[in-house]
């Protein structure tokens, strides 16, 4: 199974600025101050041993990732900005005339989850089947309406492919796509879901726009459970504890920490965090990576959690 | 859990022991209530001794947000003290450094808050 991040922000997509640049290139210039870089290979050499947060981005896609599992049809996570370089993907590599079927899996319907739709080229192509799965009997609805006129020139009904909406229901599970699919309800304003996704002995769980009441145990321990012995659990750990307990509280999201104990409850393999907070710079992302990845060695109990921090562009093979 | 008080001036000292988790955090805040309740403007200054807490989980984080909030809204004055090195990080990791004013020791935090 293999994972891909197209989208990893949370709540707005955002982008690299004049001076978020700038501040990478005076890092690199004068980290190299004292080296020969007469070649290009060495050149690369050094950009390479740079950290991420200097020789690279985050992104700022809002929520989109893919799932493959081998099969023929494709598997995709929500609908965010991050929707568009994957249809282009797809675009490029299949062309217009080779019908594809896209299996969408819907966390939630709030604007920065379904925004990446309109501009998900393979809508436009008639022969494409896209079935959009969702616990929210509204599902249809919100992608209706957000096609409609004034807020987008092309109506739904103009879309060239044959789309479909499948509501399921939680707690239960489905096969699809080759994949064994279950869904479980999350705290977040108007409801999200989280999905677990199992094939050939792998899992992985994604748990986005979720908010934990660490003072309910049966509700950690539910989602300790549906977490259970997951690969990869990709996880909404867009602000501090301090903050998603106070100022943030009932903003509907969560903490590293409360990831990486959750994770270590579940005995899962990976935490990869997500969803990040558009106000922090891709130094700030790289800093909360390196902070939690201390706090899971400090409170490890005999079970290592691998810690990680998608990023626009990450593959992962479970 | 137990809590160990006493005075140092007219700033009120708590210590805490052990580890403040899942299993304990419901008693830390069962213990520090009655506390909690006297620390206003016109009451005393609280000090939490953490020397010898081992370990605080995000239960142990919420039960302290808590009282901060409770705190605050009586205008009184709470600090926490004498952080093992593990607390201390997990303090920054979670940004409660940012919610409490930490002292390296017990004194130090008593005499600041006695001003």
């Amino acid at each position: 199974m293999k994972i891909r991040f197209w989208g990893t922000r949370g709540s707005i997509p955002v982008s690299l600025t004049t001076a978020d640049i700038r501040v990478k290139l005076i890092e690199a210039v004068q980290g190299a101050r004292d080296r020969r870089l007469d070649h290009r290979a060495d050149i690369e050499a050094y950009i390479d041993g740079l950290g991420f947060d200097i020789a690279g981005t985050y992104g700022g896609h809002s929520s989109c990732v893919q799932i493959e599992a081998g099969g023929d049809e494709f598997v995709v996570l929500d609908m965010g900005s991050g929707a568009r370089p994957f249809g282009q993907s797809m675009i490029e590599r299949f062309g217009p005339g080779k019908p594809q079927t896209y299996h969408v899996f819907m966390s939630h319907l709030h604007w920065d989850h379904i925004m990446g739709f309109p501009f998900f080229t393979p809508i436009y192509i008639p022969g494409n089947r896209i079935v959009v799965h969702s616990c929210h009997e509204n599902v249809e609805y919100a992608f209706r309406r957000q096609q409609r006129e004034p807020s987008f020139p092309v109506d739904f009904e103009q879309l060239g492919a044959d789309i479909r909406f499948d509501v399921l229901q939680p707690d239960t599970p489905y096969s699809i796509a080759g994949l064994t699919v279950r869904a479980k309800l999350q705290r977040h304003a108007g409801d999200s879901y989280g999905w677990r996704f199992e094939h050939e002995g792998k899992s992985v769980i994604y748990s986005t726009d979720s908010e934990h009441r660490l003072e309910d145990e049966a509700e950690c321990a539910a989602f300790a459970q549906f977490f259970a012995n997951a690969d990869a659990v990709i996880f909404d750990a867009m602000y501090s504890l301090a903050d998603a307990i106070s100022v943030k509280a009932d903003w509907g999201h969560s903490s590293n920490i409360v990831g990486v104990e959750l994770c270590q409850m579940a005995r899962a393999r990976r935490l990869v965090m997500f969803h990040h907070e558009p106000a922090y710079d891709d130094g700030r992302i790289e800093q909360v990576l390196g902070e939690t990845r201390r706090f899971e060695e400090i409170t490890r109990d005999g079970h290592a959690v691998e810690v990680l921090s998608a990023w626009d562009g990450l593959e992962l093979t479970l | 859990m137990e809590l160990t008080c006493r005075d140092i001036g007219t700033v009120r000292v708590l210590s805490v022991e052990g580890r403040i988790d899942h299993s304990r955090a419901a008693d830390f805040q069962q213990a520090l209530a009655p506390y909690l309740n006297d620390c206003s403007a016109q009451g005393q200054a609280l000090v939490l001794d953490f020397g010898a807490v081992d370990y605080v989980s995000s239960i142990g984080l919420r039960a302290l947000m808590l009282a901060a909030k409770q705190v605050k809204a009586q205008n009184g004055q709470i600090a926490i003290a004498a952080l093992s090195p593990v607390v201390s990080e997990v303090f920054q990791i979670s940004r409660f450094n940012l919610v409490f004013t930490i002292y390296d020791s017990v004194d130090a935090a008593a005499a600041e808050l006695a001003k």
